[in-house]
């Protein structure tokens, strides 16, 4: 299959010898809830999705995007990329050329699958590994990798795409997007000919311990903030698994707070987008928020820096990687006949012309002048700045006559 | 010309904000039907509605967070802290976020968000509800911090927290709200980032600022008794924090205390007087004195007025650097 030949784990697994510990962190102390599901990891397509939620019973069926040929290739399309794209960042942090890479791979179905169900008007939150949101909001990629390259700690305008910056510290993003989304409420108070449109708020299992996840569902709850919690379970918060985050499956959380919860199939990118639709719709209508938890796998490391073999099981990685996001859309692609070798093949083509292009982007990016930092601190005149960067030129020019100060 | 208290002043700046640009709104814990645990929000969810004054769930983090978030859409937050020792759980909002979102977007976005926070002790309270943290939030490029100490500019500075494109801290001198004073609502007071000098002197300058401004004063009406003329200025601006004014002022001087209910121990203080030993080393009468708190949680309400600089630790600083 072509999306199973690309390699999914950087690392190559072994056994560890904690593996009875391990076995027992990751015992599955949580419920099976039921996990929304259209397209199953063989492949095959469901005739329909319908799931009871909060007391409802929602038929996904306006949400599904199955019968649409060229969207389903158009998906797989942005999934294979952002794919490629972080295989050869992989590489560039390898090679020196990035100070580190998070990679996404394994995740792609959640990415693609709620970044495309968003529409224009509305506004995503990211953590740092969003980068297939990112890819369906038009950030150019090249654009992510500026702030690995330690060139800027954002790296794209925010406002041009709704997709707002990378945020590292766990959490705090979430509370952005409910503010965001009670902005949305205002403005559609002042101005109802306004599109409808909702934020939505990127966390992952680990963050989902993070104060800040239980402030905002407070505050979007209380205030019926036309916002989407969108938690892509991956497993493992680092080196530590899901199940010290949470006894509960993490959507089920959702009715705490009052408002719906949903797991889905995070490796179905079907699914997931026709979820996302369904949540998008329920929050822009002033129906509240809702919590969407897409359940997946980190197949590769948390970061480059990291190293998975030391805790957690090779069986473990092998059995996620029966569940690949992009194989299962492939085998459906090919026996549905919409998609054959050559559609693969050219798409393996772009996606080299991509990677390179990518590469050389990277490498031709130069590093700001630290002058130019202290202009961004303040947005009005700040007279210690000022006065330190007095200071820093003059030292600069000091050394004026031996070339740049390194 | 109106007389008003300081709390009284702080609303109708609040007020003034809130009828001038339908972007603002308030945000805090029992500021809208309650007016405030200090009223200072009084009677303004009432005119202006539960959209732009907006009794938050209890969550400090929540605040600041949505406030971003709002900011990030176009609104210009003002958010209520309900006292000085409750910040910190908002303390990560406002460092990671708040203070580093200009920079991490290279200079295009901008947070106007104004954080206003009761702050000082000598109101006899509990724990938690009389600390003075300014030091914290100056040490974080990105942030600006004021602090009035009248009606006048109380009146005007909160305005103009609002009217700044960068996140502002007010720390408002919750023992002197109900000072009273003139506020003249047709003349503001110029930049708010700038010091004053409310009292000429040629022996020694005192610099304080919001809660202790008084305090000084009465100490410089005092040292007059004793044939020194004390300068005072009042600092209105902890970050950035304008030395031109306060080296000015101690090159005719020769000699600077520095007074604030903070603990000495890295607080403004201890800046100042690096600060002024660097531009005005050899102005210097005396080394630069440090009246503040002391290195210890803020004590118990029944021992606070031995802990709080007043009059007389101000005079015996004087009397120090005098004889020098």
């Amino acid at each position: 299959m072509n999306g199973g030949r690309l390699p999914t784990a950087e690392f190559e697994v072994e056994e560890v010898e904690r593996a009875a510990r391990t076995a027992e962190l990751g015992q599955d102390r949580q419920a099976e809830p039921d996990m929304l599901r259209i397209l199953d990891p063989e492949g095959r397509l469901a005739d329909g999705m319908t799931a009871g939620i909060a007391g409802e019973l929602v038929d996904f069926a306006p949400y599904l995007s199955t019968s649409d040929a060229p969207h389903l290739l158009s998906l797989y399309r942005d999934m294979y990329l952002v794919r490629r794209f972080d295989q050869e960042s992989t590489a560039l942090q390898r090679q020196g050329q990035l100070a580190l890479w998070v990679p996404l791979t394994g995740q792609e179905a959640a990415q693609i699958g709620s970044g495309r169900a968003m529409e224009a008007q509305d506004y995503a939150f990211p953590t740092y590994r969003e980068h297939g949101v990112a890819l369906t909001r038009g950030v150019e990629l090249s654009e992510i990798l500026r702030l690995f390259r330690g060139v800027t700690n954002g790296g794209w305008d925010p406002r041009e795409r709704n997709f707002h910056l990378y945020t590292l510290v766990l959490a705090a993003q979430s509370l952005h997007a409910v503010g965001y989304a009670m902005g949305i409420q205002r403005d559609q108070l002042a101005d109802p000919s306004l599109p409808q449109a909702a934020s939505v708020a990127y966390f992952g299992d680990g963050a989902s311990s993070e104060g800040d996840i239980h402030e905002s569902m407070v505050f979007a709850a209380s205030f019926d903030a036309p916002v989407v919690f969108f938690c892509q379970n991956n497993q493992w918060a680092i080196s530590v698994p899901s199940t010290v985050q949470t006894r509960v499956p993490l959507a089920k959380r959702a009715e705490g707070y009052g408002f719906p919860g949903v797991r889905v199939d995070g490796n179905d990118v079907l699914a997931v987008e026709a979820v996302t639709r369904w949540a998008l719709e329920h929050a822009r209508t002033g129906r509240g928020p809702v919590l969407i938890e897409a359940y997946t796998y980190r197949m590769s490391a948390h970061t480059t820096a990291d190293d998975p073999t030391k805790y957690r099981l090779s069986g473990d990685e092998q059995e996620w990687r029966t569940r690949d996001p992009l194989a299962r859309l492939e085998t459906y692609l090919r026996s549905a006949g919409l998609a054959d070798d050559a559609f693969f093949e050219g798409l393996a083509d772009e996606a080299r012309v991509m990677a390179s292009d990518l590469r050389a982007a990277v490498l031709s990016m130069t590093a700001p002048d630290l002058e130019s930092r202290f202009a961004a601190v303040y947005a009005e005149p700040h007279p210690l700045v000022q006065e330190e960067l007095r200071f820093f030129q003059q030292y600069e020019s000091g050394f004026a006559d031996e070339g740049k100060h390194a | 010309m109106a007389t008003m208290t300081i709390a009284r002043a702080i609303n109708e700046g609040l007020r003034a904000s809130l009828a001038n640009d339908p972007k603002t709104l308030l945000m805090g814990e029992d500021i809208g039907e309650l007016g405030g645990v200090y009223r200072v929000t009084d009677g303004l969810k009432k005119d202006f509605g539960a959209m732009r004054v907006v009794d938050s769930p209890l969550a400090e983090s929540g605040i600041i967070g949505t406030a971003i978030g709002l900011a990030l859409r176009g609104y210009r937050p003002i958010c209520e802290i309900q006292f000085d020792g409750f910040v910190f759980p908002g303390f990560n909002q406002i460092t990671t976020q708040l203070a580093k979102l200009r920079t991490r977007s290279d200079g295009m976005l901008s947070a106007p968000v104004v954080i206003r926070i009761p702050y000082g002790g000598g109101i006899g309270s509990v724990e938690h509800h009389s600390e003075s943290p300014e030091a914290l939030f100056a040490h974080t490029a990105g942030l600006r911090i004021i602090t009035p100490s009248n009606p006048q500019d109380a009146y005007w500075m909160i305005q103009q927290a609002v009217s700044c494109e960068d996140p502002v801290i007010v720390f408002e001198p919750k023992r002197r709200y109900w000072l009273k004073g003139e506020v003249d609502t047709g003349a503001p007071v110029g930049d708010p980032f700038t010091a004053h000098v409310l009292r000429r002197g040629t022996d020694a300058t005192v610099v304080a600022y919001g809660p202790l401004v008084p305090v000084a004063l009465a100490a410089a009406a005092a040292a007059e008794e004793d044939g020194r003329s004390v300068e005072v200025i009042d600092l209105r601006s902890i970050s950035p924090i304008d030395f031109d004014t306060v080296t000015e002022s101690v090159t005719r001087t020769g000699r600077l205390i520095v007074a604030h209910e903070a603990p000495t121990f890295g607080g403004i203080g201890g800046e100042i007087a690096a600060r002024i030993s660097e531009r005005a080393f050899l102005s210097l009468e005396a080394p630069v004195i440090r009246v503040g708190g002391f290195h210890m949680p803020y004590p118990v309400a029944r021992v606070e007025e031995q802990y709080l600089p007043d009059i007389d630790r101000i005079l015996e600083a004087l009397d120090r650097a005098f004889a020098y």
